[in-house]
């Protein structure tokens, strides 16, 4: 059991309360699962610059003078520090330098996630002291994701926590278990994608961000994994514009979406729904099983 | 109109607000009526999603729900009437032994499952694995009905006004099935079966109880059991 929660907003006026709204309904799930929560959220991009949240098991040494470590990669990077994670900002131009020269000074240092919109902060724990940790109810947004884990597959840790990013701005949570993750991550391995974690989890954000590696948009990819993912689950996804739901063809992990003309709201069960606004008139349906749903920022505009 | 006759019944309507108070007040006051005790109208309001909103019910209690409720609503219902004005979550009235559950809106995976008695009827539709293990419930759909509904059925009926998923009725004993509209597939050892005279009469019945008024029980197909599983087949020896 796990609880997940995913927020798409249409209504622009939501936006700075998109934190707020979305700690809210992770927060309601927490008695799906204690273990570790976490959020993803895509906030407004700035024009050519990237950002790369990064994390430490041990902030107090690893984050110590970081900007300066990183200013050779790049003159304007800026780090900003957030509890156990930072949020790097660079020159989009610049980012890979950046990534290397933090690879090289700082090997501790971990990548949660990276591109132009995403950032991304997990960590064990009660989603309620998650949420307040990284002080994620001030964080506007255009959309974003959350997970509340009872770890199945593989340890407890920060890293085994969702969301998952394998990819720029593309991250998943999941509520079930795959059978088939060995298999498919030593093929995704040949491909030359790298994993940091034995989750099974961790291979089907990792098998999204190959499949569209090769062309395919998010909605291609999660009809892909129909194929080619076996055993339980309940994805929500999301990209730099886009929000993707998919539940396997059985069908057994929960979930319940919700529909206004202000917002596509996803929630493990009814009750991470319930402070939505209108969500008294909104559309409210059980998403079919293997049927993949999903929607984009750029294709409605 | 006898004014006073109403404000007697509204006054006896005990109400539970879940915002404001625990779940196990309203369920311990719904296990708590002595026999042919009289104040046995509830009503609860903001549910929000709740679990196990009136599980255990073993009086003739009326409980109008008035929102939607998460998992096992109504569960294990013995005798009580229960309505949700609003959507249920998985397992509404599951194994439920007597009595009515009322769903307004729709139902989430295996509603009524392992009932042994009693009538459930969902206005929406009811999603995967309605019905499964039904051991002598009757559920009446008004909309549709997912994957995998009746699995394993033992007893009861299941009528359903819209369409069926795949794999209706698979492994089934001897549940009865009615459904009005499109059957996507049959699971293993389900068949349609002739709508005799008996079946009509029942399920003009259970359209009455469930006050559905302007459906004929002719428009029906019956399915059923090809009881083909209960016993082993020798000619499938090589299979193991």
């Amino acid at each position: 059991m796990c609880g997940i929660v995913g927020l798409f907003l249409k209504d622009k006026s939501l936006e700075p309360k998109l934190g707020a709204m979305l700690s809210d309904m992770l927060v309601i799930m927490t008695d799906r699962g204690p273990d570790s929560a976490g959020i993803a959220i895509y906030g407004a991009p700035s024009e050519g610059r990237a950002k790369i949240t990064v994390q430490s098991a041990r902030p107090g040494t690893d984050f110590a003078g970081l900007e300066a470590i990183l200013k050779p990669a790049d003159a304007s990077v800026t780090v900003e520090l957030k509890s156990t994670h930072a949020v790097i900002e660079a020159d989009a131009a610049h980012a890979a330098a950046v990534r290397d020269l933090l690879a090289a000074e700082r090997p501790e240092i971990r990548v949660m996630g990276s591109g132009d919109s995403v950032e991304i902060y997990k960590e064990v724990g009660l989603p309620k002291d998650v949420v307040s940790r990284f002080g994620i109810r001030e964080m506007g947004g255009t959309h974003g994701i959350g997970h509340t884990r009872m770890a199945t597959e593989s340890a407890v840790t920060t890293l085994g926590a969702h969301p998952f990013s394998t990819g720029a701005d593309q991250c998943l949570v999941h509520n079930g278990s795959l059978s088939n993750h060995n298999n498919l991550r030593r093929e995704l391995v040949r491909e030359g994608m790298t994993f940091e974690t034995q989750n099974d989890s961790e291979v089907a954000a990792a098998y999204l961000t190959a499949e569209m590696a090769k062309g395919k948009d998010l909605g291609q990819a999660l009809t892909s994994a129909l194929d080619d993912l076996d055993g339980f689950f309940t994805f929500v996804v999301g990209t730099k514009s886009g929000f993707g739901v998919v539940r396997d063809p059985i069908a057994c992990k929960p979930a319940v979406m919700a529909e206004t003309d202000q917002y596509i709201a996803f929630g493990s069960e009814y009750r991470a729904l319930v402070n939505l606004p209108g969500i008294e008139d909104a559309r409210v349906w059980e998403p079919e099983p293997a049927t993949v749903y999903f929607w984009d920022h750029e294709k409605a505009a | 109109m006898d004014l006073s006759v109403k404000r007697e019944s509204l006054e006896a309507m005990r109400v539970f607000d879940l915002a404001t108070m625990p779940l196990r007040e309203l369920n311990s006051a719904l296990h708590n009526i002595a026999p042919g005790a009289n104040d046995t109208n509830f009503e609860v309001v903001n549910p929000r999603g709740s679990h196990s909103v009136a599980v255990g019910i073993d009086q003739p209690v009326t409980v109008e729900v008035r929102g939607s409720v998460g998992y096992y609503c109504a569960g294990m219902n013995d005798g009580g009437a229960v309505t949700v004005h609003g959507s249920a979550g998985p397992g509404v009235a599951e194994n439920m032994m007597s009595g009515t559950v009322v769903i307004e809106g729709d139902a989430s995976q295996y509603a009524g499952a392992t009932g042994r008695g009693g009538l459930l009827v969902i206005k929406g539709n009811a999603a995967s694995r309605c019905g499964i293990s039904m051991k002598g419930i009757d559920i009446v759909v008004h909309g549709n009905i997912g994957h995998m509904s009746a699995f394993m059925g033992q007893s009861g009926h299941l009528v359903v006004l819209g369409d069926a998923g795949d794999a209706l009725g698979d492994s089934l004993y001897e549940a009865k099935l009615f459904v009005r509209g499109e059957v996507k597939s049959l699971g293993a050892d389900c068949i349609e079966k002739e709508l005799r005279s008996e079946h009509i009469e029942k399920l003009a019945e259970l359209l009455a109880k469930a006050g559905i008024t302007d459906v004929k029980p002719t428009e029906f197909k019956r399915y059923g059991s090809a009881r083909k599983l209960y016993n082993f087949n020798i000619d499938n020896a090589d299979a193991y």
